[in-house]
């Protein structure tokens, strides 16, 4: 991307989350965060465990309500209270655990919630299994084992097919939490080869991670959390692994980006807080 | 030989557990001298097995979702008290005694109350999120009393004379002409099913079994489906009974028309008729496929936009449903209704259950493996009550298979051989 300014100038966001607030509790999990994201575009989201990020984006996918904040897709604002709201508005989130049932094959995963029927309201494994034969061969064409359990599958062959099912609903938003944890280097790869793919056809992605190396190469943006606050969101092309370290770990700007610090963010004169800064 | 079996996608536990089933069978025949494998047991056999066996076919439901339900011996027990009820004492007020509406009535008013038991049993599990093995617990007790309160402990009898053709009996059978006609339908049916999925298989261009698998398959099936018809047949009334059917119907006794068959007990064809729609749903309908998926993944399953709460009511109910078409059958067998009638069935539906393949680990579990789990559990006891084993010893001897049985599928047999055939 040479020239991100222009292509976000021209296009808008597919999601921006504005000023979102989370607590459980007494705990501030989320503390005014806003992050965007737009077409054919591929933004981490990092932190420590416990900064957030996945409280986050379970606001986008639908599995939490935010407190206050807004939400909105497409310019509009959008309504997300469960898992079938995130779906209507195209936003498709593939989990750390894959989120599929284990003791079903790959067709009825991809298919769960929305199976085909026929006219008597019976389920059309058939069409679906075809359906499923089509939309796998194109993300993964050595995909054969198609009515074997997907616990006989390996982590690169599950995540085919969580990202095939997310697909076959026409996303356009993918949330991808920890997409590369528990794979192989091999399979790693694959994933990654899938992200750019999926990429080029203008989805945006979401990456969700603790760990910096999986993404820091995939991604175009990142966006940094810290203690439920947002240290700052920055172009991957202006910063180095030690930059993006020191906003995961320590929460501080790079010197050259300060004037693009996030409220959590614990060395920038911030305008936003009233904290008096260190 | 394992090789030849995945072509033809057997399920090898069902082998597994046929073979199991003949041992036994084969075992006792020798052990009594010929008495286990006759015309007669076999009948009998389908009949005492039918209570347990309608019961089991909803249990790998509420299994397969990770549930257990404690209760459904105290439930089929004040079902069968309040269908007792209704049919002596609360239609006769309207109906004349022994009219032909009064059991269907009945059984519908015993579905209806079974349903309700049941959802209410599923809201606390699914909404209030109380444990199910608590909340059916709590339910053994409760409905086991309430079947007490009923009648204040009175025995319900003499039943609706339709109802208690439901428990099988001399007249609880269709005959010879109807239940070859039933293995006529059930073979066309067999061989029907096996074209159709073929031929949408090749229209997709699937890869197929090998057709003389195909043909091995339909063929085992048929010519079970003969066998045990030809059983059935060949179990003739007592003589006596056969004599007074034939005066009622006024045609001279003669040695021929003498010999009437018994054929398919009602209760084995309820049986029949719920493992069909079970099947059916959990293979083919939308409900069934989330069934399985809550139990393989619940969380999935949630954000799947699976109702996982509504889901486990409907599972408990639809198990409160069958407990009432148990109870039915069980009460017109006796053709009385105590408030005892179901104890214990439910350590005897979750054995059949277990035994027949079901993990109690959730997402996996069979209709057929239910069916044919509690066809083992019965015949064991039947056996030894045939070669005069104290019931001490039978209690001992199940609980053992019981234990047995779970240790060899859990060693022998990958975890999810086959999630929802």
């Amino acid at each position: 991307m040479p020239d991100m300014n222009d292509t976000n100038t021209d296009k808008n966001p597919l999601v921006e989350m504005r000023d979102i607030h989370v607590s459980f509790g007494g705990v501030k999990a989320v503390d005014g965060v806003s992050i965007d994201l737009y077409p054919g575009e591929v933004v981490g989201v990092l932190g420590h465990n416990g900064a957030g990020k996945s409280t986050l984006i379970k606001i986008l996918s639908g599995a939490y309500q935010a407190d206050t904040g807004q939400i909105v897709v497409d310019g509009k604002e959008a309504k997300i209270e469960n898992a079938r709201d995130a779906r209507d508005n195209n936003i498709e989130t593939i989990y750390q655990n894959l989120a599929l049932a284990d003791n079903l094959d790959a067709t009825q995963n991809l298919f769960l919630g929305r199976e085909f029927v026929d006219k008597f309201g019976f389920l059309d494994d058939a069409a679906m299994e075809h359906k499923a034969r089509e939309v796998l061969h194109r993300l993964n064409p050595n995909f054969k084992k198609f009515t074997s359990p997907v616990s006989a599958l390996s982590g690169g062959q599950r995540q085919s097919v969580a990202i095939a099912r997310a697909l076959l609903f026409e996303a356009r938003v993918l949330i991808m939490d920890e997409p590369c944890a528990a794979l192989g280097v091999h399979e790693t790869k694959m994933v990654c080869e899938l992200i750019n793919k999926l990429k080029h056809d203008g989805l945006g992605i979401l990456l969700i991670s603790h760990d910096l190396h999986d993404v820091f190469d995939l991604s175009d943006r990142l966006h940094v959390m810290k203690n439920g606050k947002l240290v700052g969101s920055v172009r991957t092309e202006d910063v180095t692994h030690d930059d993006v370290l020191g906003m995961i770990i320590l929460g501080k700007m790079p010197e050259h980006l300060l004037h693009l610090a996030g409220p959590g963010a614990t060395n920038a004169t911030n305008p936003q807080t009233s904290e008096t800064p260190l | 030989m394992s090789r030849l079996l995945s072509k033809m996608e057997v399920d090898r536990r069902l082998i597994g557990l046929a073979f199991v089933l003949l041992i036994i069978w084969v075992g006792f025949d020798i052990a009594s001298g010929g008495r286990f494998i006759t015309p007669r047991n076999i009948f009998n056999l389908s009949v005492q097995t039918a209570s347990v066996a309608v019961m089991a076919c909803g249990m790998v439901l509420i299994i397969v979702t990770r549930h257990i339900d404690l209760s459904v011996g105290a439930i089929l027990g004040v079902l069968a008290m309040i269908m007792g009820v209704v049919q002596t004492d609360f239609l006769p007020q309207f109906l004349d005694y022994n009219h032909p509406m009064t059991w269907a009535l009945t059984l519908l008013i015993g579905i209806a109350v079974g349903a309700a038991i049941g959802g209410i049993q599923g809201l606390a599990v699914g909404y209030l999120g109380v444990p199910a093995f608590i909340v059916t617990l709590g339910g053994l007790l409760v409905w086991r009393g309430s079947a007490w309160w009923v009648t204040q402990g009175r025995t319900v009898a003499p039943l609706d004379q339709n109802f208690i053709l439901l428990g099988g009996g001399i007249e609880g059978t269709i005959g010879a002409t109807w239940s070859w006609i039933v293995a006529a339908v059930a073979i066309a049916a067999i061989i029907y099913v096996a074209i159709m999925d073929r031929r949408r298989r090749l229209a997709f261009d699937f890869p197929v079994k090998p057709i003389w698998a195909e043909y091995t398959n339909t063929i085992v099936k048929a010519g079970l489906v003969l066998a045990v018809i030809t059983t059935l047949n060949a179990y003739h009334l007592p003589t006596r009974a056969a004599e007074r059917i034939l005066e009622n119907k006024g045609i001279p006794v003669t040695p021929e028309n003498i010999e009437i068959s018994h054929g398919i007990a009602v209760p084995l064809l309820i049986v029949a008729l719920v493992a069909i729609v079970l099947t059916v749903v959990v293979k083919r309908t939308r409900f069934g496929r989330y069934i399985f998926a809550i139990g393989g993944n619940p969380q999935a399953a949630e954000l799947a936009g699976i109702n996982v709460k509504r889901m486990t009511v409907a599972v408990f109910a639809l198990m409160g449903v069958l407990c009432a078409i148990s109870a039915a059958i069980s009460s017109a067998r006796l053709q009385s209704a105590g408030n005892d009638l179901g104890t214990l069935d439910e350590l005897r539906v979750i054995a059949a259950v277990v035994i027949g393949g079901t993990s109690l680990a959730g997402g996996v579990g069979t209709i057929y493996g239910a069916l044919i789990g509690a066809l083992v559990m019965q015949s064991l006891q039947s056996g030894m009550a045939l070669l005069g084993v104290d019931t001490s010893l039978q209690s001992i001897v199940i609980g053992l298979v019981l234990v047995l049985a779970v240790f060899s599928d859990k060693y022998f047999h990958r975890r999810y051989s086959d999630p929802t055939a």
